[in-house]
């Protein structure tokens, strides 16, 4: 017995970990939707949902409800086997990048140490669920819509690794922890001041990556129905809605741990850090990844979508040279040891 | 040196944070939305809703089957028969108005030498089964009992301008 124990012990709590870590990852995906609507709701003077349970705080348990009793269509010339895969391979990437993730310096599930590389492939494994629903539905506005989405991840993850190559010149490890632990001081210490380019090319790419307004052409309602996922429905639909919002919240936690110093108070180094000594890191990470999600929900209320030419344009001509030229300033200051972030 | 100041004016995205101060202003303006079921819009004494049939205080319906309204219908959506009645009066026999092909232009109310066919202030109705489109004379007569006093009320006040 106690052998046996032994044997599934480390299985038993990496799996208690990984429920730690997704139940309330898609309790914020749920709420996350529920913000969007109100959040976008008050920016076009409405409302929002109001309805259901107070202050339509249930709004999106109903909506949950609703999906998952619908029927899943499958069209009859569809490719089956890829119709039906096409979400998990979009949601496996969303969920499984979380598994690095370090909401304090203790509390990581895998401090492994290239944790940012594991991430970047991770996120842009992403695409292969798009590409391949677009496909499957054998349907030309989710083919347009699968298209646009390859050409947009190409461009834009180009520039999204040039800037997380200048976040880890600036870090000196592809470790997040290590990343983190490199911006220790104060608030200027943070990588956002030193690398305030990459910062803005990062999580631009992000939205981007993301296909969230302005860059939603893989979805443009307006052109193309709602491309990749035109053919899905109930369960199916729900789960690429899931994998779109579980990026959003990867790529504003990133954004937060590379550029805004993660866990660390935003008062250290000056007179108020005493006081807010006892508030616990992850605190501090949950505020700054909600401000990032709070600029997705502002971009898509005030940002018309981009035109194709536009967003290829945005990436290739604008994106990746500033990104170039400022992975030369920052190795510059790093070598340099311009303070008060490299000495 | 204009190409310049438009290369520094979208590298600092100068335009995409103008938009961004609206919106941004907008999320603590006052919200204008109306709830509706509990709370509604007010409306005008002119308000065109569903039709109906008006008497005179005695209890004698208006209607002298004149067929104005009939004839003044745009969408065709009145039909009219008329007979002499014992007391050698005209009058209709049958009067139904289709709500599908109505536009609610409120001509047959402008045409009416009687004031008989009105537009009352009703909105909220709806159809479960089909030939409930069709009201019939007895129907615009009830709606016409049930909303007298609102509707002679509205055409009091709009009295100086018809």
């Amino acid at each position: 017995m106690a052998e046996f124990w032994e044997f599934i012990r480390e299985p038993f709590f990496i799996t208690l970990w990984i429920v730690a870590i997704l139940v309330p990852l898609l309790l914020g995906v749920a709420y996350l939707t529920y913000a969007e609507r109100k959040i976008i709701g008050y920016m076009q003077v409405r409302i929002g949902p109001n309805r259901v349970g107070p202050r339509g705080w249930l709004q999106p348990i109903a909506d949950a409800l609703k999906l998952l009793m619908k029927e899943i269509i499958v069209p009859q010339n569809s490719n089956r086997f890829l119709f039906l895969i096409a979400p998990m391979i979009s949601i496996a990437p969303a969920l499984a990048a979380w598994a690095v993730m370090p909401f304090t310096d203790r509390l990581v599930l895998a401090n492994i140490d290239a944790s940012l590389l594991y991430i970047l492939a991770l996120t842009s494994m992403g695409v292969y669920g798009v590409i391949i629903a677009g496909w499957a539905s054998n349907s030309k506005y989710a083919f347009l819509g699968a298209m646009r989405s390859a050409a947009q991840i190409v461009a834009y993850e180009i520039a999204m690794g040039f800037a997380l190559v200048g976040v880890l010149i600036a870090g000196g490890s592809l470790n997040l922890v290590d990343i983190v632990q490199a911006q220790q001081g104060s608030l200027v210490h943070w990588f956002w001041l030193p690398l305030f380019p990459l910062f803005l090319v990062y999580f631009i790419s992000g939205v981007a990556e993301t296909n969230r307004a302005p860059f939603d052409v893989a979805e443009g309602e307006s052109e193309i129905v709602a491309g990749f996922h035109v053919e899905y429905s109930g369960m199916a639909f729900a789960v690429f809605f899931l994998a779109e919002y579980a990026n959003m919240i990867l790529i504003a936690a990133l954004a937060a741990l590379m550029f805004l110093g993660g866990w660390l108070s935003p008062f250290e180094g000056t007179w108020f850090e005493s006081w807010f000594a006892w508030v616990p890191g992850i605190f501090w990470l949950l505020v700054k990844t909600s401000l990032f999600l709070f600029c997705f929900l502002w971009f898509r209320a005030t940002f018309p979508r981009y035109r194709y030419d536009q967003i290829m344009r945005l990436g290739w001509k604008v994106f990746i040279p500033i990104t170039i030229v400022w992975i030369v300033v920052a190795g510059g200051l790093v070598v340099g040891e311009v303070g008060p972030w490299f000495n | 040196m204009d190409r310049l100041s438009n290369f520094l004016k979208s590298l600092t995205l100068s335009e995409l944070r103008k938009g961004l101060g609206v919106t941004g202003r907008h999320l603590f303006r006052r919200k204008i939305t109306v709830q509706y079921p509990e709370e509604k819009t007010p409306q005008s004494n002119r308000f065109r809703g569903l039709h109906a049939l008006r008497r005179y205080p005695n209890g004698e319906e208006r209607c002298i089957a004149c067929k104005l309204c009939e004839a003044v219908c745009p969408a065709l959506a009145i039909t009219i028969e008329a007979e002499e009645r014992d007391d050698g009066t005209r009058r209709t026999t049958r009067y139904d108005i289709d709500l599908f092909k109505c536009i609610y232009c409120g001509f047959c109310e402008e045409s009416c030498p009687v004031d008989s066919i009105v537009e009352t202030r009703i909105y909220e109705y709806a159809f479960e089964e089909r030939g409930e489109n069709i009201m019939t004379k007895e129907m615009l007569l009830a709606v016409g009992d049930k909303y007298e006093e609102q509707i002679a009320r509205d055409r009091m006040q709009d009295a100086a301008y018809r």
